[in-house]
């Protein structure tokens, strides 16, 4: 008794993290854009959801219910998810970069808007508001053995992780990576330097939204359905949150921040059911998104850095002192 | 082709327009775009509802409505009550939050007016729930206008009150002291402040302003369509795309940008099918950033 308690409460450790590492994927491609660039998405879902139905329909079994599918191997559509949302993020990026950064964020916002109205509404393509199920799953073979499966699963997610935060942590390191803070910092200064500002904005926006596109994918395979409502500005939102709050401009505070934003969500989404009777779950879970609209404001107000604040990063071959954060 | 799609098209126009005046203010005096401005038209139709029902109830219930319209004074009361409680919603919500961020980066209070938005629409989905909800349950009947086109007494009334709201607000910005210089602000604050404008205070009436606009128009779409917490949100998309349509800090240029919206969106409804209808204005924006980025009657971008 005891023991099947003990392994379902490490699977659902493991489920847990496994989520909350997938949340820390989208995060760090945030972080690439915001963190490190200062460009201001708020059209997160969108990306996210373009990556969850490229890869859905380049992996699962041929249906009738949407397009495709296509059947192949999940790298592939991993592969695919990251080059479809590569795609439009330089589409409203070659629109919008070159204008005032307010309107980077109408525009993110509304193609965000218009990503979830075409998944809804093209039928044909994405299985409208039923989505698409039968997504193969990551061990697959291993799905009898709960703990093993969700283990094994967690380990792919971190994996991926893993690969990320260290090609992040050498490009921000990177003479590419200091040129997009000096961009963010002051345009003019990197101009007179010789670097193309727009040029520099582009590519960490379109490799953001590649890193998002995959987050996505990676979400999609671990659950194996996806449907529009998963997709709506309210991931947009909690995206942003963790990020803030575990420290943008640094990757490490990307994934914390997705991990400690999940953990409140998921005890917070628990304490509702424990609370409040099943007629007023519905309402009370609006409570969440309140609270965490609430946190977000108050960590804007009194701890912008968030927990791990940004880490000064000067080229190894200077002998120059970090000045104080930005 | 049915013309009906032009009195649909005017009255989602007018909604949009008196909102995007808002966006436009804010964006202009305070230079950030309020993504919680939506908000403010869905707080404002249930500080509306709240408050003719309250009236309702202290007036002994049963109000008649007055002919042939399909509200009685307590609404009209309700709602100059609930426009003052909007301007004060979005004064508070500068207090504690906008205030503090636009000095140090505007594109933070960007972000905070993102959190607000996702926290005060919740608030409302907790308070009254999300299911929709009327300021009446009548019907009433359309009356014939000639070229097949057809319009309640409400629809007829609403727009033109709009007109006269936007007239107001335009001989109020061209035409007064504060109007100059909430100009003067949006041009170059400092140099308003040097010149001895009041700065918070015109910053103050923006708010007032911004909010009270939003409030009729929530009232709007209460009256021709349903209250609901996401009725203000849904509209945030075709506010931003009016706005900029019709060039930042322009108020015929907002009202205008929202006409064409609203019956760009009728005009696909009709066409395309209403289920798109929420593309309408993304289609739009992008159109204007590929080919005039600085809107209709815009200067700057």
């Amino acid at each position: 008794m005891l023991e099947f308690f003990s392994s379902g409460l490490a699977g659902y450790l493991a489920f847990f993290l496994a989520t909350a590492l997938s949340y820390a994927i989208i995060c760090l491609g945030l972080n690439l854009q915001w963190g490190q660039t200062g460009l201001f998405n708020v059209g997160v879902a969108g990306f996210v959801a373009i990556g969850a139905y490229t890869s859905a329909i380049l992996t699962t079994p041929p249906s009738d219910t949407h397009l495709g599918g296509f059947g192949l191997p999940i790298l592939v559509g991993w592969a695919g998810a990251m080059l479809v949302s590569a795609a439009a993020t330089g589409f409203v990026g070659l629109l919008t970069l070159r204008l005032r950064s307010d309107y980077l964020a109408i525009a993110t916002f509304g193609i965000a808007v218009t990503i979830q109205l075409v998944a809804l509404n093209a039928q044909a393509i994405t299985g409208g508001p039923f989505g698409i199920g039968f997504i193969p799953r990551l061990f697959s073979g291993w799905a009898e053995d709960a703990l093993l499966f969700n283990f094994a699963n967690l380990a792919a997610v971190a994996l991926v992780v893993l690969i990320l935060y260290i090609g992040l942590e050498r490009l921000v390191r990177s003479p590419w990576g200091r040129v997009l803070r000096a961009v963010r910092e002051d345009e003019e200064a990197a101009r007179s330097l010789g670097k193309s500002p727009s040029h520099y904005r582009l590519q960490a926006f379109v490799l953001g939204g590649a890193i998002m596109g995959l987050g996505g994918a990676v979400q999609a395979h671990f659950i194996g359905f996806i449907a529009p409502e998963n997709y709506l500005p309210t991931l947009t939102f909690q995206v942003w949150t963790m990020l803030i709050i575990g420290g943008s401009g640094n990757n490490l505070g990307a994934i914390l921040g997705g991990v400690a934003i999940w953990a409140l969500w998921s005890v917070s989404g628990s304490a509702i059911t424990v609370f409040f009777p099943p007629e007023q779950q519905a309402r009370a879970a609006a409570l969440q998104i309140t609270g965490i609209g609430v946190l977000l404001s108050l960590a804007l107000l009194l701890r912008p850095r968030g927990l791990l604040g940004e880490r000064i990063n000067v080229s190894r071959h200077t002998d120059a002192k970090p000045a104080k954060a930005g | 082709m049915n013309l009906q799609f032009v009195v649909d098209g005017l009255l989602t126009g007018s909604i949009i327009g008196l909102g995007a005046i808002g966006v436009t203010l804010t964006y202009s005096i305070l230079r950030f775009s309020n993504f919680a401005h939506g908000e403010f038209i869905a707080w404002g139709a249930y500080a509306a509802l709240a408050a003719s029902t309250l009236l309702g109830w202290m007036a002994g219930g049963n109000v008649s409505a007055i002919a042939p319209f399909s509200f009685g004074w307590t609404l009209i009361a309700a709602t100059v009550i609930a426009v003052l409680l909007t301007g004060l919603l979005a004064l508070a919500l500068d207090y504690v939050l906008f205030r503090r961020l636009r000095r140090a980066n505007t594109i933070t209070a960007v972000m905070a007016s993102f959190g607000a938005s996702m926290a005060l629409r919740s608030l409302l989905e907790f308070i009254f729930t999300s299911s929709p909800t009327y300021f009446s349950k009548k019907l009433q009947i359309a009356q014939k206008l000639g070229l097949g086109v057809r319009a309640t007494p409400d629809q007829m009334i609403l727009i033109v009150m709009t007109g006269i709201l936007v007239l107001s607000i335009h001989l109020l910005l061209t035409r007064t002291q504060t109007g100059r210089s909430m100009r003067a602000v949006s041009e170059n604050p400092d140099l308003a402040r040097v010149a001895g404008i009041d700065v918070g205070r015109i910053v103050n009436i923006t708010w007032m302003i911004g909010g009270g606009l939003a409030c009729f128009a929530g009232v709007m779409v209460g009256l021709l369509v349903q209250i609901r917490p996401y009725m203000g949100f849904d509209l945030l998309l075709p506010l931003f795309a009016a706005a900029i349509l019709g060039g930042i800090g322009s108020i015929p240029g907002a009202l205008i940008g929202g006409l064409i919206v609203g019956l760009a969106e009728a005009f696909a409804v009709q066409t395309v099918g209403a289920e798109w209808r929420a593309a309408v204005a993304f289609v739009l924006l992008i159109a204007v950033l590929l080919v005039r980025p600085a809107g209709i009657m815009g200067g700057k971008a």
